[in-house]
This record gives structure tokens, sequence and C-alpha cells, in this order.
């Protein structure tokens, strides 16, 4: 991340949209020194700064995503931290916080120290990494939590991998309370859901492909949420898909229990029909689920039962992708679609723009500890601006990230990102 | 030539068993079948991926020429010259000795040069994937490959990749659609057509591409399809793909006319999708006391290999009612009828 811009900004003519604050309104942000200076329909034009003239467009906080797939360290043909954070940048997303399942693991205090350190080499967006909850991902001993936690790491999660023993993930729970640590869990029971390759249901049914239960899903989430409530650990069930998991946050939240829960923008906006014939892009994990369970999640993001947006940025190469469709690898990438993509299910009128932001940046900086997510005086200035309305369509081949596993591919979106800034520095477009 | 054909034929189906008279007399007459040209309209696809996209007047169309080739199969010149200088590689990722060696003899009676190419000798096994596999025969400038696959999507993903015609022997438990072919033509000779009949598919439906195909092609046929499983070896939503779903041989099988089994893989038998043998077979293997809920006139059918005493008792599987062996005969005259189909969408037919 490059240091401050020493010259002031100021935003004018743009529409200020602040989730924390429930701002939206025409008005000016003045940028000083990395930080908002100020911000407001009167804002005092100053001579010294950069004058900016936003025409309209959203001003609002700069997103930030809770548990992208960067490659580093092992993984570098799929994506590097340079590529990602700039496929973040073009997305609007100011902060990254990426997934510990690289190769090695980020389960030791000096994997975190070596990713911040090429983060601040290469990353042109904030950088935090997550750790392992359990040592080489293995779901069997817990990580040095108290430690990583000093080193920088900034949520505990083992990636993609569920952890199948409940008296593991009590203790790790337990102990991770004492520090106060987010512990993000991918919910999926694997004995369940083991070779499935997507929903089960009529629809892989009619495909012959075996399938993966909604139930596998809420079945530890259920168990989870219970352990919260027994641990008093501050539980973040990472991607809720279906209609029954979100019963289970539900009644969980509503009993008081530390329980926060997140959503795909893949999950929100897609479904299992857009597999088609076979094909591999929309090969996730967990699976795009039915149409109903989508509505349910477009439903529970309105109500705020969702608290988090995210990409689930997970980029895989060609090669792996080139298969049939059982033996394909999962994900998708996400940075840079995230905004375009959800904001479909604001112009459908099912999500307002202040919720989905919120959603996407000021709930989970709250919950990871950061600053930002909010247009203040004093808070970082982590901005996207970006054109609610402009139409346009989306090429993979142009896409920054290593991988072009996208879903969106030739999707027609609307609203789109015109300038990224992290500490008061555009960093979209370059140049 | 057509005429004696048509009376071998009749001939040795009467002599036979007595059955299917009628369809016999209807015999064989070369003025319905399609020329080429009009055959092209009749059946617009470059491949035979599955039953799903066939119209049932497409279906219908396979059945047809499939009559004609079981006339020619019957004759002591078998061979025809339709594929005469074409190329068809049979690309066998799953081994399958039956289906491979009918669709070999399919070819070669047409004429083709046939090759087999079995994973076993590829370098799949040394990790290439299927498109490079797919890619390398495509340079070898083949024009039918028959593939069969142990994943669902891969015979459709291959078809992509290749210039030519493209037939699906099976993908995993999605598609098998020449069986399903053969399926209705045994049927229809057997029972003087498919509208109306009651069909019971019996057995592992899960695991099943032969049950995916038939219950597509016989609902595109109109007859009333049933499945009779335990809930362990049914697929959910399988309700919604036109069946009626039944637990129960007694239940599924009353009054229907043809009882379609289903072969139940080794490693599904104890524990893991049935308890045992013995208890698969006491509530779901065809014995005649089982077969006596069917129809008077019921026939019996299995896709092979059968499991004798796992799914089917010998005095059924080779009783007067089966119809086993005719669709192993079926098999060869429905795939001659595919290639023959597909080969008039190449180039220079």
């Amino acid at each position: 991340m490059q240091p401050p811009a020493d010259r002031p900004t100021l935003y004018v003519n743009a529409r200020l949209v602040c989730p924390a604050s429930g701002r939206d309104e025409i008005g000016s942000l003045l940028v000083d020194d990395g930080v908002i200076a100020e911000v407001g329909a009167k804002v005092a034009p100053s001579a010294r700064a950069e004058t900016i003239d936003c025409r309209g467009h959203v001003l609002a906080p700069g997103l930030v995503d809770l548990g992208a797939f960067v490659g580093e360290p092992g993984a570098e043909h799929r994506e590097t931290i340079e590529a990602a954070s700039r496929a973040a940048a073009a997305g609007g997303v100011t902060t990254i916080v990426a997934r510990p399942d690289t190769t090695p693991p980020v389960d030791a205090p000096e994997i975190v120290d070596y990713l911040m350190r090429r983060a601040r080499d290469t990353a042109s967006v904030r950088f935090h990494p997550m750790a392992a909850l359990t040592k080489g991902l293995a779901g069997h001993e817990m990580t040095e939590i108290g430690l990583l936690l000093e080193a920088g790491a900034v949520a505990f999660t083992d990636g993609p991998r569920s952890i199948a023993s409940a008296r593991v993930m009590r203790r790790a729970m337990a102990y991770g309370r004492d520090f106060g640590a987010l512990i993000c869990h991918h919910a999926e029971d694997a004995e369940l859901s083991a070779g499935g390759a997507m929903n089960e249901g009529e629809f892989a049914s009619r495909l012959g492909l075996p399938g993966r239960p909604t139930a596998a899903e809420a079945i530890v989430i259920e168990r989870d949420v219970r352990l919260a409530a027994l641990t008093g650990a501050r539980y973040h069930a990472s991607l809720v898909t279906c209609a029954e998991s979100l019963d289970v946050v539900r009644r969980a939240k509503a009993a008081g229990s530390p329980v926060t829960c997140g959503a795909s923008v893949a999950h929100l906006t897609l479904n299992e029909n857009d597999v088609g014939e076979y094909r591999t892009f929309f090969k996730l994990a967990p699976p795009l689920r039915h149409e109903d369970d989508r509505r349910a999640l477009v439903q529970a993001l309105a109500d705020g039962l969702i608290d988090v947006v995210c990409s689930a940025h997970d980029p895989q190469d060609v090669e792996t992708k080139r298969r049939p469709f059982a033996e394909a690898d999962d994900g998708a990438i996400g940075l840079e679609t995230m905004l375009p993509a959800a904001l479909r299910l604001v112009h459908s009128g099912d999500v307002t723009l202040h919720r989905l932001l919120a959603a996407m940046s000021t709930r989970p900086a709250e919950m990871l500890g950061l600053p930002g997510g909010a247009l203040k005086a004093g808070a970082p200035a982590d901005l996207v601006l970006f054109d609610l309305e402009a139409p346009w369509v989306l090429d993979a081949a142009t896409l920054k990230s290593k991988s072009k596993n996208t879903p969106y591919d030739e999707a027609r979106l609307q609203g789109r990102v015109l300038r990224t800034v992290v500490a008061g520095r555009p960093v979209y477009p370059y140049g | 030539m057509i005429t004696y054909a048509a009376i071998a034929a009749k001939r040795r189906w009467t002599a036979r068993s007595g059955r299917l008279p009628e369809r016999a007399r209807r015999g064989y007459d070369r003025s319905s079948m399609p020329t080429p040209a009009a055959s092209t309209a009749l059946f617009p696809h470059r491949h035979l991926l599955g039953i799903a996209g066939l119209s049932p007047a497409e279906i219908s169309h396979l059945l047809a020429a499939a009559e004609d080739a079981v006339a020619l199969n019957r004759q002591v010149e078998k061979k025809r010259a339709t594929l005469r200088g074409r190329t068809q590689i049979n690309l066998f990722f799953e081994n399958s000795t039956r289906t491979q060696s009918s669709f070999e003899i399919a070819g070669k009676r047409l004429g083709a040069d046939v090759m087999n190419m079995s994973v076993g000798n590829s370098s799949m096994k040394k990790g290439e994937t299927v498109l490079d596999t797919a890619a390398t025969l495509n340079a070898m400038r083949p024009d039918v490959i028959v593939v069969r696959h142990h994943a669902a999507g891969a015979v459709a993903l291959l078809a992509q990749k290749v210039d030519c015609s493209v037939v699906n022997a099976g993908d995993g438990a999605h598609e098998h659609p020449t069986q399903a072919l053969l399926d209705a033509l045994t049927i229809k000779r057997a029972k003087g057509g498919i509208h109306g009949l009651v069909v019971a598919i019996c057995g592992d439906v899960l695991h099943s591409r032969v049950a995916r195909s038939n219950i597509l092609l016989l609902n595109a046929l109109g007859a009333e399809v049933r499945v009779i499983a335990p809930s362990t070896l049914l697929p959910v939503g399988i309700e919604r793909m036109g069946v009626k779903v039944f637990r129960t041989m007694r239940e599924g099988l009353a009054g229907a006319d043809v009882v379609m089994m289903l072969r139940l893989q080794l490693e599904r038998m104890n524990g893991s999708f049935v308890p045992s043998v013995k208890e698969y077979f006491a509530h779901f293997g065809l014995d005649a006391a089982k077969l006596a809920y069917a129809a008077p006139d019921a026939v019996v059918m299995h896709p092979g290999p059968m499991n004798r005493g796992v799914e089917i008792a010998s005095e059924v599987a080779d009783g007067p009612r089966s119809l086993i062996r005719d669709q192993v005969e079926m098999g060869v005259a429905v795939r001659m009828a595919v290639l023959e189909t597909l080969a008039q969408h190449l180039p220079d037919a």
C-alpha cells in the first residue's frame, strides 16, 4: 500500500451514501492526509485541494471483502496478492480479508507476518490475513490464536474446510472467546455432502450428478450456534446458502447468541439452473441452490439477517475447470464483479442501496474491528465512486485476476465502478 | 432381397416363439425409409448425447431406421456401405464389453473402419484430460466417436471440442440414449407400440443412466412410467421427472405391461445402500412370484449384465416372457440406425 497522498482532494457534487450513518445526500467530501477530513452538503471549497467533480454519482465507503483467496503462498499460478488487489481496486474493494487455506496454510505467526510484508510491498488495497483455526487445517488441534492475533490475523477459519469434530470446535471457540477472536466457519457436513457436485434436487438428478443437500449446511450451523451459545465465542457462518440455515441463524440471533452470517454475491444472484449443461464456472462450494433458497437469501439480506455480503473470490486455473463437472474444482472469482453483480438486487428493488453497502463495508469492518466502512470525519479515506446506472457487458478477458473463472462472463450488468480510493490515493483507474 | 429379408424375419420370429406375428407381418418396407436428404431434416442433430432434447418424431425416426437394420442383420449378407470410408472410434473410459462390441459390430456392418480405444491402454491413466484426448483423436480425423465415460457430462464436454459426430454410450449417471432406444424398439416390437403402456423400472435408479434415458424416452412416446426402489436408490426429485414412485414391487408392478430391471452394482449391495443381497432380492428381486403382480402378458427386460439372484431370478431371466436376448439384438440395430442417421450430417454425405 502506498503512503497517503500529500495534497488534499475534494470530491464535489457526489451522492454521499453512508450506510453507517444513513446519510444519502448530494454533497462534498474532503480527503486530507489519507483520512476523511470533512463530509456533508456544505464543505468549504479549498484552494489547496484537488477538486474532483463526481457528477452526482455515488460516493460510498470502500468495500471490505471478508474471505477472498489470494493464492499466496503456494498458488501463485491462480492468484497473487498483487493481482487480487488490482481486481479488488477495479471492483471498489478497498480491504481484502484473505483466506488462510494456502500452501502452507496460515497457521503460524510467521506466515501472517510474511503475508503482511508481501501485501505491504505488492498490494494496492488494504490487506488483512485470516489465520487457520486448526493446525494444518486438519480440524484436530487449535492454532496459536493469541499469537496469531498479535501478528495481525483478523479472524480465524479453516477456509473451505468444515470442522467435523464438535469437540474441536467447542475448544477452539471457548479458547478463542477469551481473545475476542472472530471465528468464521464454512459450514457443510463433509460426510453428508461427500461426492456431491451440485445442489441436491431435481436438477442434479436430471443431470445425473450426485447432490449436496442443504441439510448438510444447516446441521453444522445448528451445531455451531449451540456451541456459540455455550462458549460465548463470536461465531460467523461464512456462507449461508439456504432457507434452512437462515432459520437457524434467525433463532440464534433472537436468543441473543453472538452469531453473524454471510452470503456470497453468487449465491444471492445465481441459482442451480445456471449450471445448465454442466458449466463448471458455476460449480461452487457450497453449491448454487434452488431459486427458493436464493429468494430467501435476498429477503434475509433485505431484513438485515445476513450481516455480510462477500465475493467468495476463489480463482481456479482453466485446467481444473476444463474437466467433467463432477471432477472440476469448485470456486469462482468475484472481487471485481461483487459490486456490479450485487447491484442487481438494488435495481430489482429487493434490497436498498444502504443495506447492500452496509453488508459490504460497514458491518464486516465492525466485526473485524477495522476502521472504515463509514463516511465520517476521521475515518480512513477508503472510498468507492460508482455510476449506479451505467449498463455494461462483462468481458472475462478484461478482468484483473490471474484466473478468469467468473460466472458472469458476458453478463449484462448495471452499475460500474468509476474510481476507488485507498487512504486518499486513487488505486483505480490506474494512472 | 428386401422382400426376402422381411419374409425371413417373419419366419424366424414366428418359428422361434410364436411371438410378435403382427409386427413381423408389418415387415420391412423400404419405401418408408427416409432418403438421406429427408433424414437430415428429420433428425437435425450432429451428435446423439442424450434422449433429452429429442422430439418424439426424432425418436420415432430413429426407431423406424432401426427396424430396417433389424431386417438387414438377419440376412446372410449383413453389410451395407453407408459408412464406407468412414472412421469410427469407440472411446471407452469405462469398460464395457457388451456395449463396445455392439457399437463395433454396428459400425462394421455399415462398412466403417472401427477402432476401439479403452482407457486401460491409453494415456488417460497418465493424467491426460478428456479434452486433450478429444483434441488428439480429433486430429486423426474420425467421422464418429462413440464415448463412454464415468462422469456425467463428460461426453457433451468432449463433443464441444471435436469436428465429428459424437454418440454417447453412457456418461456417469446421466444418459445412455442408445440403450433407451433399443429398449423402446424391443418393447415396440413385442407390444406393437409404446403409447399407453405401463412400464415399471425397478432397482438402482439413483446410479442408473439407463433409467434416466428410459424415463425421458418412454414419457416422450406416451407410456406411463413407474419406478420401484428403496428410497436409498432413488434420486431426489425423481417424482418431478414424470414417473410414479413405488417402494414395493407388489404395488409398483400391479398391472404393469413391461418390467424393466436395473443392475445393482456389487459395492452397493452390502450395507451402503441396501442391507444385504438377501434382503434386496427378497424385496426387490424379480422372481416368478413378484412377476405375477404384473399384467398376465407382461414382458421382462434387463440392460445387462445381470446379477442372477440379486435383482433377477434365473427362472424369470430365462423364462418365456424375457426379452433380454432380444434387447441385445435390437442393440446392434439401433446403433446402426444411429450411426447411419448421424452420418447424414457428415461433410460430403
